[in-house]
């Protein structure tokens, strides 16, 4: 079967022909997509590649196609949210981390497909139809950073950029066997991301194993003045990774493993721990008690958040304008027809859980909650390195399986969001296979300790074949 | 005698003030000195509201806040945090405002005014930061506007939104509070009240315990005096035909000076405020100290001194000190003539004349009120003639001295001196030549002219300039 290429598979293919050859190539591979991960190509990505063969930097991502959620702002290259209501906006700056990969010499291949403004969990939500699962066409990509996944799974960018707010770069990831990072809330700046829910979420990087994910972090991670809530911190993520993980203390989150876990999922995740375990590390049960109200805290919390940071989207300055004899009935329309259902349930939601009479009983409560689930991982993780558990409670399910019943999706982020309320790092890695479908394994560790989780994630890797199935047809 | 306040109005008021003396915006680096620019030039993703722009605190805009609130007698809060207020409006381009909610940054102050029956202490209930939003400007007139035009370069411009308690019991307080407060912040030197919108009035007012109103967006204290005017008279004919206030919010048509309603209580916004989640909470009750260290002598610690190191009547220190540029003007003045004319001079007659003609002490130089009060105090013109030189100066500029010239005011014994110039001058054109040509001795040589017609009683430095001025 023939190999996904790496970043240093990359590197050594550009010292043999060029940038541009390798940026060309990962073009065709777009145009002939079975999966549709992108929503625009980058019209001068084959110009930037070669901009980089005559500069002969050796930075470290120097040369490499890169793949962009579409959320993250790129100077001159339409950023839509997956969504109508951004349909023509070209934003004039780029996102902090862009600036940063252009810096490091990467290539912006072109922007990818989400859930509409990263509210979905299978991508099923994006204007122009899902990204389709590599591994099984007729299965989602997981989501939202569902392009991202598809796109790095498919072959068709060695890694990619995504979020994650409730999950939305490991659930994809698991969906689609591949390695996706949730830093440390913090850790890589938000400006040019556009909001979701803001208190939860991160730019996370994707790729096909820890390595390149740890590189990626490298370019990405680091302060920034103009995000507030970014971190002075400096560290070396792919450096970091290298050490073996003996006498690793790993504990296992009961909840994790209930019996909504599909059983098969549940092998692969035991087995993992049993190949830790050869490897050196221990591990024991704990419990995180307040995991069974995360769900409801995460959604009115992001909700919230989301009913007024989609405020902006009135038609007066950008994206789309419906008319209107007047600016309110323009504004209305605009909204009406640019937002998806997804989208207009998670305001409505929003709008209430903070309106008079109902925000103490709900957005207060949700706070409360979240202090709670954040104090469950302090107890857990201070008497132990990391925590582990499966990514999610199942495969990837069948395209308009869920879609109808939001309830029933909503459900799929059940281990996932209470690392983003807690703000921990996580990081999602292939742990096997079950109905020839991958499964993700989840390793979550303490705030700003991305080199637990980094080191866990590789060591497994290092030893188990599982990164190195490939997708059928997948070149 | 007391004031009895026959009506029970209850008056409180609600001041945005553009903190438009600080280099950059609210959260952003774009300039504040966008007056007089082309529309939407000084703008950037954060303050556009662009997708993915994060704001970040101008600490310049925290200090002067918390300034402002040393100056009020406030208490400083140990933190304080940012809260998004909802609301859609074409203006606000993120649909909207980041503002602060129970975490104000300064709080519990008071301000004393002149009251209708002396001192009145009125007190400040807190002071928070938020921004502004941007201007709409319609094409043609309102009710005929061909569209709307929004101009983002006032968009995120720091206020402070400084709220009274209901202490105020007359229109007249109301704006002496205003005028107080303007000059205040311009004591602190964090606001500029001249430039456009730069104070934003909204009055809450109650008469006999009932219902109040609220009237939003009055842009002068003039405005404010007269809105509460005709609101207190509205409410009063109102009860009057028995019929009863409601809570409400009305509008002030400045051009008719009435008031409408514009929404009552159930139409209010619920604002659905919540915490910033893009701005992490500040801690500033330690930079207090230093900050009161750094506060300017203020309007009322200012009044005493005049008194007490210039001995001025306290009527006349108030005058002085209640616009800073008024106080500077004088005690420049001062440093040269006696301080006691020097202020009946400036807070009687220039201030008054100052204000007759809307003008402000900018209009007129220091050497020339020295000048005009010397002559005063030599006896050489009457007070009279000081007032008319003023006056003429401001109505068609020129020198004190040429004035005094021109109109004949010069007391007699002055005109013999007057006369001796252009004897002088007139028997010597070789002499005012040789001046005109650069040779400094002539001067020396005309005015030794004078003095010798004078028998000495003339002041040389004087005749020196009464020659230049007439030669020239």
């Amino acid at each position: 079967m023939p190999e996904w290429i790496n970043i240093s598979g990359i590197r050594e293919k550009i010292t043999d022909t060029s940038a541009e050859e390798v940026t060309l190539s990962h073009i065709d591979k777009i145009r002939n997509s079975r999966t549709y991960g992108f929503s625009a190509i980058n019209e001068k990505a084959v110009e930037q590649a070669k901009e980089i063969d005559s500069r002969k930097t050796d930075s470290p991502l120097a040369g490499v196609p890169i793949a962009i959620k579409d959320n993250i702002s790129t100077l001159g290259i339409p950023t839509t949210c997956s969504s109508k209501i951004l349909e023509g906006y070209v934003p004039p700056y780029n996102a902090h981390v862009i600036e940063r990969l252009v810096d490091a010499g990467a290539v912006i291949l072109g922007k990818t497909k989400m859930d509409e403004f990263a509210m979905g969990s299978s991508t099923e939500t994006c204007c122009e139809g899902p990204a389709l699962n590599p591994w099984d066409t007729e299965r989602v990509a997981g989501g939202s950073s569902g392009g991202s996944a598809a796109a790095v799974a498919s072959g068709e960018a060695p890694v990619a950029l995504g979020s994650d707010t409730g999950g939305s770069v490991r659930s994809p990831a698991s969906f689609c066997g591949i390695v996706a990072l949730k830093p440390t809330y913090g850790t890589v700046s938000r400006y040019g991301l556009i909001a979701y829910a803001n208190s939860l979420e991160q730019i996370g990087p994707m790729g096909t194993c820890v390595k390149d994910v740890a590189t990626v972090m490298d370019v990405i991670a680091g302060h920034d003045p103009r995000d507030s809530t970014s971190i002075k911190k400096d560290m070396n993520y792919s450096k970091s990774i290298e050490k073996d993980i003996n006498g690793m203390k790993i504990g296992i989150p009961e909840e994790y493993l209930s019996d909504g876990i599909n059983p098969e999922v549940q092998k692969c995740v035991w087995d993992a721990i049993h190949k830790m375990e050869d490897l050196g590390a221990t591990w024991k049960s704990v419990s995180l008690p307040h995991t069974k109200y995360a769900l409801s805290s995460y959604y009115i919390i992001a909700m919230s958040e989301a009913s007024s940071n989609l405020a902006r989207f009135d038609g007066t300055r950008y994206g789309l304008r419906a008319e209107g004899e007047n600016w309110h009935v323009m504004a209305s329309r605009t909204r009406a027809e640019g937002f998806g259902d997804e989208v207009k349930r998670r305001i409505l939601l929003g709008t209430y859980a903070l309106s008079a009479g109902y925000h103490d009983k709900y957005y207060l409560k949700a706070l409360k909650v979240r202090t709670l689930v954040k104090g469950d991982f302090d107890r857990a993780l201070s008497e132990t390195d990391v925590l582990m558990g499966p990514t999610m409670p199942d495969i990837a399910f069948k395209l308009g399986e869920k879609i109808k019943d939001p309830l029933s999706l909503y459900l799929t982020d059940v281990n996932t969001v209470p690392v983003n309320l807690a703000g921990v790092p996580s990081i999602s890695v292939p742990c096997g296979f079950a109905d020839k479908m991958p499964v993700g394994l989840q390793i979550i560790g303490r705030h700003f300790d991305e080199e637990s989780i980094l080191r866990a994630a590789y060591s497994f890797e290092q030893n188990t074949d599982h990164h190195k199935k490939r997708p059928e047809g997948v070149r | 005698m007391a004031y009895n306040n026959p009506d029970g109005v209850m008056i409180g008021l609600e001041i945005h003030v553009q903190l438009n003396r600080l280099k950059t915006k609210m959260f952003c680096g774009c300039s504040t000195q966008y007056h007089n620019s082309q529309p939407n030039t000084h703008v950037c993703p954060v303050c556009m509201g662009l997708p993915g722009a994060l704001p970040v605190i101008n600490e310049g805009a925290v200090e002067a806040s918390m300034k402002v609130g040393l100056a009020l007698n406030c208490e400083v809060t140990d933190r304080t945090q940012f809260h998004r207020k909802n609301y859609y409006y074409p203006d606000l381009p993120k649909g909207y405002q980041v503002s602060q909610y129970d975490y104000p940054i300064v709080s519990n102050g008071k301000v004393v005014i002149e009251g209708e029956d002396g001192e009145l202490v009125v007190r400040i209930r807190r002071a928070h930061m938020e921004e502004d939003p941007g201007k709409m400007v319609h094409m043609g007139t309102i009710d005929k506007s061909r569209g709307t035009l929004i101009d983002y370069n006032r968009s995120g411009m720091a206020l402070l939104e400084i709220v009274t308690e209901p202490d105020l019991r007359s229109p007249k307080e109301a704006r002496r509070f205003l005028d107080k407060l303007r000059n205040i912040l311009e004591y602190l030197d964090v606001f500029d009240s001249n430039l456009e919108g730069s104070m934003r009035v909204d009055a809450n007012i109650s008469i006999g315990g009932g219902s109040r109103t609220e009237v939003k967006n009055i842009s002068s204290h003039k405005g404010a005096e007269r809105a509460l005017i005709y609101e207190i008279m509205r409410q009063k004919n109102l009860l009057r035909r028995g019929g009863v206030v409601t809570m409400e919010t009305r509008h002030f048509d400045e051009a008719r000076g009435v008031t409408t309603s514009m929404r009552t209580k159930e139409e209010e916004h619920d604002y659905r405020y919540f915490p910033e989640p893009d701005l992490v909470p500040l801690k500033v009750k330690d930079r207090t100290s230093r900050l009161l260290d750094t506060l300017p002598e203020l309007p009322d610690a200012r009044r005493d001194r005049f008194v007490s190191q210039y001995g001025v009547p306290e009527m006349h220190a108030k005058a002085l000190t209640s616009d800073i540029k008024v106080a500077d003007f004088y005690e420049m003045v001062a440093e040269k003539v006696d301080p006691k004319v020097a202020a009946t001079w400036v807070a009687d007659v220039l201030k008054g004349e100052l204000n007759y003609r809307d003008l402000t002490v900018k209009s007129f130089n220091v050497e020339d009120m020295v000048k005009i009060i010397q002559m005063v105090i030599d006896d050489r013109i009457t007070d009279r003639s000081g007032v008319e030189v003023i006056r003429t100066m401001l109505d068609s500029g020129g020198i004190p001295m040429d004035i005094v010239q021109q109109k004949g005011l010069m007391k007699a014994e002055d005109s013999v001196v007057s006369s001796a110039v252009d004897e002088a001058i007139k028997e010597n054109a070789a002499a005012v030549e040789d001046y005109m040509q650069g040779k400094e001795q002539s001067m020396n040589f005309l005015v030794g002219q004078v003095m010798k017609k004078t028998r000495g009683r003339a002041d040389p430095q004087t005749v020196r300039e009464m020659i230049i001025s007439r030669i020239k």
